[in-house]
């Protein structure tokens, strides 16, 4: 359903003029590029962007900060044969941006040749344009901010007399200018918006404080979750954590819910990764075409999906990217790989520079409290705490928190106990994963249900 | 006469036309609304690093970026906006949009007067141009050759170093008008290391408030030597053990568990907003009798150290807790002001286009009297823990992490077996309460932390002597 759209004033992206900018970024990327190539370069990349946004905290219904952003970059990479130099600047002007080019140039003359280095391949170049929705309208002024702030902090305080105080809620705006061009003759200009909305509270008992949040973000303010729900929301999380107590060490399986699971696919991506594996500093070492999920598990990745936090037709390099499958029945399909990885590896890009362009996970038909019957005895992770991921062995112990359940039932939040294992077993380990999409992030999964962890605690 | 402040104003005002008239007629402007007080700080900053791998000097980059950020407050509000752009126009724009929080409704005098110098604890000069780019490439060659001839396991080397020379000048509506300028270098090393069909990673870095000439060969080679003993250890590590037990902590970079598990809690903004597990917790026992902890901005030459935090208050000394109780919190502007409290120079701020806040410089422990070894005879089972990754703190529940990077099982008063990395978890209001032994071996760690809040990362400093924790729970497998 589409709402009236909002007045716009007092945004910083109102003083926006998009196709004047797009003009000025085409044309200022187009000279630095000739600049380049006439100081000797024999490749040349360059990106600008600019960003304008505001962000309002309100705290016990007073605002506590007001931001305006406006943030510019620029940055080049040139490459005299094999030998590479990048320098960015935040100042448009063209003078610092000639400037820029020369420091560029200069560095490269030092580094060492690099067979490996270049631009990627021409033919690889991007050619299909993709109208992907990112850029909406914005709709936002900063009195409609904080009014917005105010009526989520609002919902957050009023659910219950458990939650003790605020320590804020946020909502923040922005829109966004991206531009790309290389000596391959590819320039793409990339527009998008990007709100969100959050609030962060404090519940109180005599066993000590608990702090917990919620947030919403979208491209599209309109899908953005409703004040009240992330209000709401926030104030339900944080009452959970009342009458918290420590729990023995012990081995046994544990939910991740689908934030805390999106952390391990992201694991998983880091592994996978170019760099990790010509570097043989990952524990997925020659891994594609194997198994390392259980044959449920299939992991599509959406470049095209329409508003997508992720969503882009070309990657960092300009590369297409596509719809494939990372991972399909517990089978790896394919590594990540930019250019350079490529070609230390002997392999073909992928179209992975910058990472990956929406991955989900496709769930199964248990709901979440289906899961919970399902696991029976054990521990849900809700929040994890620290480093503690290794990912040349795939070691894994961090911090935790979360829900002690018994006989299928929750029975109370747990905290300052730590989880252990190795990510192989618990990939193999996987049991199940539930519905309970989270659409907040490029990576969408439901919560998993892993055989067996370590705990440890009393 | 100010020669650093003629220096300064170079930079960011002559060449713009902005005169200091103009700045003091820009905070007035501020101040025409309901404000109580008003600030810009000016940044210009050059950014450089040079990346081995694979034995040959193969990514480098340069950055220059230069700005103003204004910012008002009002009671418990704070406005801001940046720009890009120092020019009168770009200023006048963003205090009208710092002011926007206030109603109008005010006026003041603004007089920007240069005031007595601070003695600056480091050295003005460029680090970017204390070597040139071969000299540079030199240093990673020779921390790629020392890896390599450290063990003939060492299958890959990635080192790195980086320099930072930032300029700052702020001057705001109390009158202040200062100007510093801080250097920053750092080194890196990771190896990867191979043995059979077993692989590990050991990293080790190093840095200061200085210029490259620091990198001496004797330094590199302590580098080299600290990754390849990392790797190597790790290589024969067996599974840790999981659940409460003594743990002993080494000297120096271990010091993050004070940063985390009291440091980020004793910060103004989260106890003026109830949030912190210290909250109304000044003159109580927070810890053992034997634990005196401060954070200390002054040390000469250290990468947590300032000369002036970034609202120009010189730093200090703050005693956190002495003899085990707590004394105070770490104050920014405008933390102190809301608290009756002072700033103790621990206002910092990432960039000109980010907001200051109560940040920590140099956290360390005192040292103690027992021996090391004593410290170690007296365990019967525990982990001795020398090394550590990053940590991570809840400061509201007071919860806390860090994650061993080398450890090794306690056993009848001897250290004996590697252990794999674990996550140590414990509650920062009495963790230090079950510090039964502190080392008379303080060290602070060698120059590579960083912090981060609210998507901020500042340089910081840790220390600590030796010291053991009678109960901390240990996040192993076995």
């Amino acid at each position: 359903m589409k709402k009236q759209p909002l007045s716009v004033t007092e945004h910083p992206a109102d003083e926006l003029d998009l196709d004047a900018e797009i003009e000025k970024f085409q044309d200022t990327g187009e000279k630095l590029i000739q600049l380049a190539l006439k100081k000797g370069a024999s490749q040349v990349e360059v990106g600008v962007s600019k960003d304008l946004g505001l962000s309002v905290q309100v705290r016990n219904q007073q605002v506590e900060t007001l931001e305006f952003n406006r943030d510019n970059s620029f940055g080049l990479t040139v490459y005299f044969g094999h030998k590479k130099g990048v320098a960015s600047t935040s100042d448009l002007s063209f003078e610092a941006l000639s400037e820029t080019v020369e420091a560029a140039c200069n560095i490269a003359r030092f580094t060492q040749e690099d067979k490996c280095s270049g631009l990627a391949d021409k033919e690889l170049m991007a050619t299909e344009p993709k109208d992907l929705k990112l850029d909406c309208p914005m709709g936002v002024s900063a009195e409609k901010a904080k009014a917005l702030a105010k009526e989520c902090e609002e919902f957050s305080l009023g659910y219950s007399d458990k939650v003790s105080q605020s320590e804020g809620a946020t909502f923040n705006s922005h829109r966004n200018l991206r531009y790309y061009a290389n000596s391959h003759g590819f320039s793409a200009s990339t527009p998008s918006t990007r709100h969100s909305l959050s609030s962060v509270v404090i519940a109180k008992d005599q066993h000590g404080m608990q702090r917990d949040y919620w947030y919403s973000i979208a491209r599209d303010f309109n899908d953005l979750e409703l004040p009240k729900t992330v209000g709401e929301k926030a104030a339900k999380r944080v009452i959970a954590r009342l009458g918290a107590k420590k729990i023995a060490t012990q081995k046994v399986p544990v939910i991740f819910t689908p934030d805390i699971a999106r952390g391990l696919i992201n694991s998983f991506c880091s592994a996978i990764r170019g760099a990790s594996l010509y570097r043989q500093s990952s524990f997925l070492l020659d891994s594609k075409g194997k198994q390392i999920f259980p044959d449920f598990v299939t992991m599509k990745e959406e470049p095209f999906k329409l508003k997508g936090l992720a969503s882009s037709w070309f990657d960092n390099e300009g590369v297409a990217t596509r719809e494939q499958s990372i991972v399909s029945q517990g089978i790896l399909q394919t590594y990540l790989l930019n250019s350079y990885s490529a070609r230390r590896l002997g392999l073909k890009p992928t179209g992975h520079a910058g990472g990956v362009h929406n991955l989900s996970l496709i769930p199964g038909t248990l709901s979440y409290e289906q899961l919970i019957k399902t696991m029976n005895k054990g521990l849900i992770v809700t929040e994890v705490m620290g480093h503690g991921v290794n990912l040349v062995n795939g070691d894994y112990s961090r911090g935790a928190a979360g829900f002690w359940v018994e006989a299928g039932e929750i029975q109370h939040f747990v905290q300052e106990i730590t989880i252990a294992g190795n990510l192989k077993s618990m990939f193999q380990g996987l049991q199940a994963v539930s519905n309970d999409l989270d659409m907040r992030s490029s990576i969408t999964t439901g919560s998993w249900l892993v055989n067996e962890m370590t705990i440890a605690g009393n | 006469m100010n020669d650093q402040m003629q220096q300064v104003e170079n930079i960011f005002l002559a060449p713009a036309g902005v005169a200091r008239a103009d700045l003091e007629k820009i905070l007035e402007s501020i101040l025409t609304h309901e404000v109580d007080f008003a600030e810009m700080y000016f940044q210009s900053s050059r950014h450089e690093s040079w990346v081995l791998e694979a034995g040959i000097v193969k990514d480098a980059s340069f950055s220059a970026d230069k700005g103003v950020g204004v910012r008002a407050l009002s009671g418990e509000r704070t406005g801001f906006a940046y720009s890009e752009e120092i020019l009168v126009p770009a200023l006048e724009q963003a205090a009208v949009a710092s002011r926007s929080i206030a109603r109008l409704g005010g006026n003041g005098k603004v007089s920007l007067k240069v005031g007595n110098p601070v003695k600056p604890l480091y050295r003005d000069d460029d680090p970017l141009m204390s070597l040139n780019e071969q000299e540079k490439l030199e240093i990673l060659n020779k921390l790629d050759a020392f890896a390599r001839q450290l063990d003939s396991r060492v299958n890959e080397v990635i080192a790195s170093v980086s320099g930072v020379f930032d300029t700052i000048l702020i001057c705001a509506t109390d009158g202040t008008f200062v100007s510093d300028i801080r250097p920053l270098i750092r080194a890196n090393v990771t190896v990867i290391m191979k043995d059979g069909s077993k692989t590990e990673k050991g990293s080790a870095g190093l840095g200061g408030r200085d210029n490259y000439h620091m990198l001496t060969d004797d330094i590199l080679m302590e580098l080299a030597k600290d990754a390849v003993h990392q790797a190597k250890v790790n290589l024969m590590a067996v599974d840790a053990p999981a659940g409460n037990m003594p743990v002993v902590l080494g000297a120096g970079w271990p010091g993050v568990l004070l940063h985390e598990a009291i440091g980020h809690g004793l910060e103004g903004d989260f106890n003026r907003k109830g949030a912190s597990a210290f909250s109304d917790k000044v003159g109580q026992r927070v810890a053992s009798s034997i634990c005196t902890i401060v954070d200390d901005g002054t040390i000469a030459g250290k990468r947590g150290s300032l000369t002036i935090d970034d609202e120009g208050t010189p730093s200090q000394v703050t005693t956190l807790i002495e003899n085990g109780v707590l004394l105070g919190y770490m104050q920014d502007k405008k933390n102190a002001r809301l608290m009756n409290a002072k700033p103790t120079g621990n206002g910092r701020r990432e960039s000109y286009s980010t907001l200051p806040l109560p940040r920590m410089t140099n956290t360390y422990m005192l040292a103690g009297e027992s021996s090391p070894e004593d410290i170690i005879a007296s365990v019967k089972k525990g982990i001795y823990a020398p090394n550590f990754g990053g940590g991570q703190v809840d400061i509201t529940s007071g919860k806390f992490v860090f994650t061993t990077s080398e450890a090794y099982l306690i056993e009848d008063g001897r250290v004996t077996t590697p252990v794999k990395g674990a996550t140590l978890i414990g509650n920062g209001p009495d963790v230090l309460t079950k510090v039964s032994m502190v080392g008379n071996d303080l060290a602070l760690d060698k120059g590579v932390g960083v912090c981060g809040k609210e998507g901020q990362s500042v340089p910081v400093g840790v220390g600590q002597p030796t010291l053991k924790v009678d109960e901390l729970t240990v996040g192993g497998t076995n």
